[in-house]
């Protein structure tokens, strides 16, 4: 059932991940997807890897969870492996066959390709496992707020966010609802021909629009009843005080950022001796 | 034969999770045709996730549902069958309408059941007729009218569907006294000249204790009871117990009990206390005066 | 006591929408409301009602008359923040009035809007979650609740503004028993212990029958203003204008229609089986 499905894929949590303020957390996993992206060989990666694996084990969440974010990709990271094994050509001939052609550049490129962005998704996920979604918005609209001074509308769209955010379930359970009720009158939505579903989807779409709307005029009337008159003078009740072990988690971070360079240079050195 | 049964009905949500509950258990119903039968319980009774089954919406944990004695799963495939047979008009229906015009919202379900489109019109202009809509609304867009008159676009929606067992969840909340009766009396009057079965689902037994034949209780996913009303109201007591609302008139009449003043009969209902107290005052039935 | 709501001759008509009329919805309404009293608006769909209830803190302004609260002319714009922050009103709606995903930051949304300071933002949070019960819900998700329980986040949400006067508009048509009992007993908490004016829009009856005093809205005016207890006692023209009286009114009612001697003013079960314990008494 559509109820199931959960947005965000928070994972609520007290580990040392969870705790870390979530400014300093969209910080640290930037730096982390640089250090992906320049590392340019192996070693780099393996620095890459450790760094991760820590933190998950960190983060005290299953790696089955980071399993579960992979998956859906997987198809997409075959295919282009599978791409890359087959036209890069450079290093030894390993299998020759008619115009088909694998040599160990092709692989050596498929396997980096496929850690590389392993890691990355494994990395991004843990930031959205520790973090809920709302205090990801807030941390976007602190980390943003310096964008005020150019007349970019930081709160607005943080506000935007976060409504969105908290009226996913209602929808979710509105539409399960709608869905249920053209059931009840006939409507084909999960059998019959594509044509007849796509109709019948008008009949879930436009109840859902029209109550959307209303529930969207209410609210605007319940803010303004409360007094809301956009970012100007807000004070925030959610506090973000980094704590010293914010600062820490960001050294450890540029330190292995650094270990990675420095391994790398290193490693070219020796390889090219 | 009962139109509607279930044997050992079960159902369970999100099996294997920790959100894991159990909303109806092992109830075993029968209803017979031609009866208005009350629904009643409170929120999380189990009592929405039961007449969801009734119309196939929701497939058993275990057990079975029958319907004119075939269990309705017995052929997957005629699962939408059954939706024509058992009408199903859930809380707050005016949120489905979606047609430019009245006529056409109502006239959804026929088409879906693939009727002649002069038998849609037939049925559409007749239940209608049966809702109290006049004519001309059902050129008009059902956005245009008002809340009442949405709520009834939306059940004739249903009832022209011609079911064989109508079932309203809570067909009157949130209207104030004028469309809730209004609504009441439509369905009466349709029960009438139909002679179909209806089930009524609602939080006040005030409502539903003027014309029910029959009521079932639903208790923390059991089945409390199901009996006539009038022996229903006879277990008052236990009904305001589990948490139900009792008609206040139901709770004078159990004080006077109380207090030694039995009538021996079970009241719901104004008209019937007060014929009942004029004929004890008076000694004798029938003169309705003091 | 001070009159902390001062409506006087008030009319009200939306604006022309096309080929439709401008339809008047309110038709000269005076009405004063005291500082700590506890009113019901009663009337049935479309009677004006909530049209009214809108007007006491500026979502709509009259087009003739004038609406003044806590001293305040609704129509004085410079003044909008301070008279929302006096008068708070609480919807229909549960879902569609609640901001955040988070229990305790919605209840600071208007306490955020005013820019108080976190350390008296946090003690009034606290204080009004407390006050409603839901201090135990402060973290959780909005749409974890029940309907009940987001309609008292609702008001935790107004009275962390320290307003003088809730309007409350059908605030338990959507909710089942239950839920109504729980925003009930809070409203009249809030009266009680807070000296909160309370002005509560419904349809309901027995919700009326709680309140110091009943207005009786029909057709944009004024119908009745009483104690519930004289106005249930008018029976045949609350039900004419298409509302309820309680169960145990109506049996007084239809009794001394039939010519038993009893009083007309019976509102609540203990009266009625007293009086019927007499009847059979005296017979």
């Amino acid at each position: 059932m559509l109820r199931d499905v959960t947005i965000g894929q928070y994972f609520p949590g007290n580990s040392l991940i969870h705790r870390l303020d979530p400014r300093f957390k969209i910080v640290i996993t930037l730096i982390y997807i640089l250090m992906l992206f320049t590392g340019s060989n192996v070693v780099c990666l393996a620095v890459g890897a450790v760094y991760t694996l820590i933190a998950v084990f960190l983060s005290r969440i299953p790696l089955k969870m980071f399993w579960k974010s992979v998956k859906p990709l997987l198809p997409f990271l075959l295919i282009t492996a599978l791409l890359n094994i087959l036209l890069v050509d450079s290093g030894d001939v390993l299998y020759k066959w008619k115009f088909l052609k694998i040599t160990t550049g092709g692989v050596n490129i498929s396997v980096f390709m496929i850690i590389r962005i392993v890691l990355l998704i494994m990395g991004s996920s843990l930031l959205t496992y520790t973090t809920s979604p709302i205090t990801l918005t807030d941390a976007i609209e602190r980390l943003l707020s310096p964008l005020k001074l150019l007349k970019f509308p930081v709160h607005e769209l943080a506000m935007m966010m976060s409504i969105a955010l908290r009226f996913v379930p209602t929808l979710i359970e509105e539409t399960d609802k709608i869905m249920s009720a053209q059931k009840a009158r006939g409507a084909e939505i999960d059998t019959g021909s594509f044509l007849t579903r796509a109709k019948n989807m008008i009949s879930i779409l436009v109840p859902l629009f029209i109550s959307s709307f209303r529930r969207a005029d209410e609210l605007a009337t319940a803010m303004e009843c409360r007094c809301y008159n956009g970012g100007e003078g807000r004070t925030r009740l959610r506090q973000l005080k980094a704590a010293p072990r914010d600062v820490i988690a960001l050294v450890i971070t540029l330190m292995f950022y650094a270990a990675a360079i420095a391994v790398s240079i290193i490693f070219k050195h020796i390889m090219s001796r | 034969m009962a139109i509607l049964e279930t044997r050992q009905l079960t159902y369970t949500y999100s099996i294997g999770s920790p959100f894991e509950k159990t909303a109806v258990d092992h109830v075993d119903l029968k209803i017979e045709e031609g009866e208005m039968v009350g629904v009643m319980g409170h929120t999380g009774s189990g009592k929405s996730t039961l007449i969801q089954h009734f119309n196939g919406l929701l497939r058993p944990t275990s057990g079975q549902v029958l319907l004119d004695g075939q269990d309705i799963w017995a052929d997957k495939k005629k699962i939408r069958d059954v939706r024509f047979q058992v009408g199903l008009v859930f809380q707050y229906p005016e949120y489905q309408i979606f047609e430019e015009t009245v006529f056409r919202d109502i006239a959804f379900g026929p088409r879906n059941m693939g009727l002649a489109e002069k038998e849609i019109k037939r049925r559409v202009l007749e239940t209608a007729h049966d809702i109290g809509l006049r004519e001309e609304l059902l050129k008009r867009s059902p956005f245009d009218l008002s809340g009442g008159q949405k709520r009834r676009v939306a059940i004739a929606g249903v009832m022209a569907m011609e079911p064989k067992v109508l079932i309203l969840d809570e067909p009157t909340a949130g209207l104030d006294p004028a469309g809730r009766d209004k609504i009441l009396s439509h369905i009466k009057r349709y029960h009438e000249r139909k002679k179909n079965t209806i089930l009524i689902v609602s939080h006040s037994m005030e409502d539903i204790a003027g014309f029910a034949d029959k009521i079932l209780v639903m208790n923390k996913a059991k089945l409390f009871c199901y009996d006539d009303t009038e022996k229903v109201f006879g277990r008052a007591q236990e009904i305001s117990e589990i948490g139900l609302d009792v008609p206040q008139i139901t709770k004078v009449f159990m004080e006077l009990k109380k207090q030694g003043l039995d009538f021996g009969k079970e009241v719901y209902t104004v008209p019937y206390a007060r014929d009942l107290l004029l004929k004890h005052l008076h000694g004798k039935a029938g003169d309705g005066q003091c | 006591m001070e009159n902390i709501i001062e409506i006087s001759g008030l009319h009200f008509s939306y604006p022309a929408d096309g080929d439709t009329e401008p339809a008047e919805v309110l038709k000269g309404i005076d009405l004063t409301i005291k500082e700590g009293e506890f009113v019901a608006v009663l009337g049935h769909n479309g009677s004006g009602k909530s049209t009214l209830a809108k007007h006491i803190n500026a979502i709509l302004l009259p087009t003739e008359g004038k609406v003044v609260v806590d001293g305040i002319d609704t129509a004085d714009e410079s003044r909008l923040f301070e008279l929302r922050q006096r008068a708070g009103m609480v919807f229909q709606n549960p879902d569609n009035q609640i901001v955040s995903s988070v229990v305790e930051e919605d209840v600071a949304f208007a306490l955020e809007n005013l820019g108080v300071p976190y350390e008296e933002m946090r003690r009034r949070v606290d204080d009004s979650l407390k006050a409603v019960n839901m201090y135990d819900y402060r973290q959780h998700s909005p749409s974890q609740l029940s309907g009940g329980q987001k309609q008292r986040i609702a008001i935790a949400g107004i009275i962390a503004m320290q307003p003088k006067c809730i309007i409350l508009d059908e605030p338990t048509a959507m909710l089942d028993p239950q839920g109504r009992k729980e925003v009930m007993a809070t409203i009249r908490k809030m009266n009680r212990e807070q000296g909160i004016t309370i002005v509560l829009i419904t349809h309901y009856m027995d919700e009326a029958a709680q309140c110091d005093r009943v207005v009786v809205m029909d057709k944009g005016t004024v119908a009745l203003d009483a104690t519930p207890r004289e106005v249930f006692s008018h029976v045949e023209q609350v039900m004419e204008i298409g509302l309820d009286v309680p169960q145990v009114t109506e049996l007084a009612w239809e009794l001394r229609k039939a010519g038993c001697d009893i009083p007309q003013d019976i509102i609540t079960e203990d009266e009625c089986v007293a009086a019927i314990q007499k009847l059979f008494a005296a017979k």
